[in-house]
């Protein structure tokens, strides 16, 4: 697959060396002259004269096979062993603000757990007055709300601490996916439960191989978590907690705890090794920040980017998604010119609190060497920062909570690459 | 702990977050009268599925074990990934030293030079590994082994102290103060409310000072360097 993806690029690319693809996208400007005529409309195709798949042909529908480069992708060299690995989202390839089911980014610590919906429990111990186990039938009769929400990573953009690395906006931030989830409000389970007043926080565990916990602020549980069972409608695929994960609405991903099997309403925090050895964000001096738990404002330019290069000259489109765990998108900033000069995006689709929102900018390109930036602006008045800017307080070794603005370089003839600049 | 942790919401973006969300009927949202659904956990079940450990020793089971005993076990069950040392074979993660290397340009996290807590170490051991055959040790292997990788990190020196529920959670750990708790709001305050540039931000144009296909990492590339 990655094999392909180089290929396509390069064959962009020798095409483009060759002026062909440059200029058979201006040619409609210069009117009909010598043209011969279009194959694809004087010539009848299959399609318009034969019958095709009938209904009972694809109960469950897929895309286009035309579409089959749109996939995630993994970086093999990343982690040791692909059962605790991670994917990305093809956000190149995408529009609107909600990811497609299938493509949704994974990251699991022992892989897929595949777990029967009849076997599934949900248990609620520690310090409640009443230790309580549910089915997910029990789940499905209390009162239950829809929320669109991205999911990030906490590493989305990791990689990126000392320099640019990953030629991609898949790569570089495609651990993101937003969905709208169906689900309970964590609140009427620990109602349901009876917390006591020394509660703190309650620790979700998962059911797969890796048990991930992690410790949740009972503030957090109470004010807008949601025991979620479905995404876009319809129920959870297994690689995103089949069939209940928890949402924890503008937090880092991991504490998003997938195969939910059991929350423990403690005291204190646990420390679990998710919540020490990982997801702590080690600073210059050598100490580290933990609870670390809102996703900070940030935006990415998805298209033009090194997987998804200028194809014409002219009128074109630019587009990237924006977001922010702290509360909606005010308004996100676009620059051309690596950051002398900005315009305002155009913000289209719905503006939702904690999820993914779309921006545009409609430009006009002569084939001039670009140098794309998107800033966004959160409804806390928070401004995203340059990579520099975060180096300054964060050090590089970081790994977790990159929001820094990215680069993309365009070439004169399309390319684009992953760059930074000063 | 709370309390910090509590104000990692700011009143303001807590307002904010119910003003941009869509309109709920109070059913769904008010803090109801229990619905009667669900039905009481057994102290079985709850014993089943109680695996974790706070950071103050609660939730260890009754069990011992020294490093002498858990050499063996650890070689057994754990070496092939993380080495018998504790270095890590190829890309599995590394359990030891590492010890002063947090301000090295290249840090070293492991248990002894970065864990903050011994808990964390039974609590993951005991849910998650050997990896592949989770929660398949007992708890007297589980203190052996964990001796052993308390004592390949010097956090233990003699190898037949018998590590037991009652004083596994005192250790500690060289990095236990190296933590605290996010500031962002206090230290990155600047990132908020500043007004922005937008005409004329600089009069040289912008300079690349990075690229990515120096690198070149990209998966279709050769080059496999190492990253967390
Ligand atoms: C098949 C390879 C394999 C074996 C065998 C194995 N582990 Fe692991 N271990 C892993 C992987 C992979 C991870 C990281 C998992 C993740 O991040 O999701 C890990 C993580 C760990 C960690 C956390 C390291 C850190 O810095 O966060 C500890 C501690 C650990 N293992 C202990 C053990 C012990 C003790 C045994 C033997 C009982 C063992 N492992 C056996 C592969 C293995």
């Amino acid at each position: 697959m990655a094999e392909q993806d180089k290929t396509s690029r390069r064959g962009f690319l020798a095409a483009a060396a060759a002026g062909s693809v440059l200029a058979a996208s201006g040619a409609h400007a210069q009117g009909a002259g010598a043209r011969a005529a279009d194959k694809a409309i004087t010539e009848l195709p299959d399609w318009s004269k034969y019958l095709g798949d009938g209904v009972a042909d694809r109960p469950y529908g897929k895309p286009s096979k035309f579409e089959a480069h749109v996939v995630r992708r993994d970086v093999e060299w990343l982690t040791a062993s692909r059962q605790s690995s991670v994917n990305f989202t093809p956000l190149h390839e995408l529009d609107g603000i909600i990811t497609p089911s299938g493509l949704c980014f994974e990251r699991h610590h022992g892989g897929i757990a595949e777990i029967d919906p009849r076997q599934y429990r949900l248990m609620i111990n520690g310090l409640v007055d009443k230790e309580l186990v549910f089915t997910i039938e029990d789940l499905k009769r209390f009162p239950r709300i829809n929320r669109v929400h991205f999911l990030e990573c906490a590493a989305n953009s990791g990689m990126e601490w000392r320099g640019s690395q990953l030629n991609g906006c898949q790569f570089t931030h495609g651990m993101v996916h937003n969905v709208m989830y169906t689900g309970v409000p964590l609140k009427h389970l620990l109602n349901e439960a009876g917390v006591r007043t020394n509660a703190r926080w309650v620790m979700a565990e998962g059911a797969d191989s890796s048990g991930m916990n992690r410790s949740i602020p009972l503030a957090k549980a109470l004010d807008d978590c949601i025991v979620a069972f479905r995404m876009n409608g319809e129920m959870l695929r297994p690689e995103q907690g089949y069939p209940v994960r928890l949402v924890v609405p503008g937090w880092e991903g991991n504490m998003w705890v997938k195969w939910l099997r059991r929350l423990e309403v403690t005291d204190m925090a646990h420390l679990a090794r998710e919540e020490t050895s990982k997801y702590t964000d080690l600073m210059a001096d050598g100490r580290s920040r933990r609870f670390t738990f809102v996703m900070d404002c940030k935006s990415v330019v998805t298209n033009p980017s090194p997987q998804a290069p200028l194809l014409a000259k002219g009128q074109n489109v630019l587009s990237g998604l924006a977001w922010s765990g702290r509360g909606t998108i005010r308004r996100v900033d676009v620059t051309l010119d690596g950051g002398r000069n900005w315009r305002e995006a155009r913000i289209d689709g719905p503006v939702l609190n904690q999820s993914l929102t779309r921006f545009y900018v409609d430009f006009d390109w002569q084939g001039q060497e670009m140098m794309i930036q998107s800033r966004a602006h959160d409804s806390t008045g928070y401004v995203q920062p340059t990579k520099d800017e975060l180096r300054k307080v964060r050090g590089v070794n970081n790994i977790y909570h990159n929001n820094g603005i990215q680069t993309w370089l365009v070439r004169s003839n399309g390319e684009t690459e992953n760059v930074e600049i000063a | 702990m709370a309390a910090v942790a509590l104000g990692l919401l700011p009143l303001a973006a807590a307002a904010q977050q119910q003003a941009a969300r869509p309109a709920t009927t109070a059913a769904a949202t008010a803090a109801p009268k229990p619905f009667g659904l669900g039905r009481p956990a057994l102290a079985e079940e709850v014993k089943a599925w109680d695996i974790d450990v706070l950071p103050d020793g609660r939730g260890l089971p009754v069990g011992k074990g020294n490093a002498k005993d858990g050499e063996a076990l650890y070689i057994t069950n754990c070496a092939a990934c993380h080495g018998e040392f504790g270095e890590g074979v190829a890309r599995w993660p590394v359990l030891s030293g590492g010890l002063g290397s947090l301000k090295n340009d290249r840090p070293e996290k492991t248990i002894g030079s970065f864990w903050p807590a011994t808990s964390t170490l039974f609590d993951y051991i005991r849910r998650a590994m050997p990896y592949g055959n989770a929660q398949s040790l007992t708890p007297d292997e589980i203190y052996a082994i964990s001796a052993y990788i308390l004592h390949m990190n010097d956090v233990i020196k003699d190898p037949e102290k018998e590590l037991n529920q009652s004083n596994f959670a005192q250790i500690e750990l060289p990095n236990a103060k190296g933590f605290y708790d996010d500031d962002r709001e206090v230290t990155e305050k600047h990132f908020w409310n500043r007004k922005v540039c937008m005409k004329d931000c600089a009069k040289e144009p912008a300079k690349v000072t990075g690229r990515a296909m120096v690198l070149d990492v990209t998966p279709d590339s050769a080059s496999r360097p190492r990253v967390e």
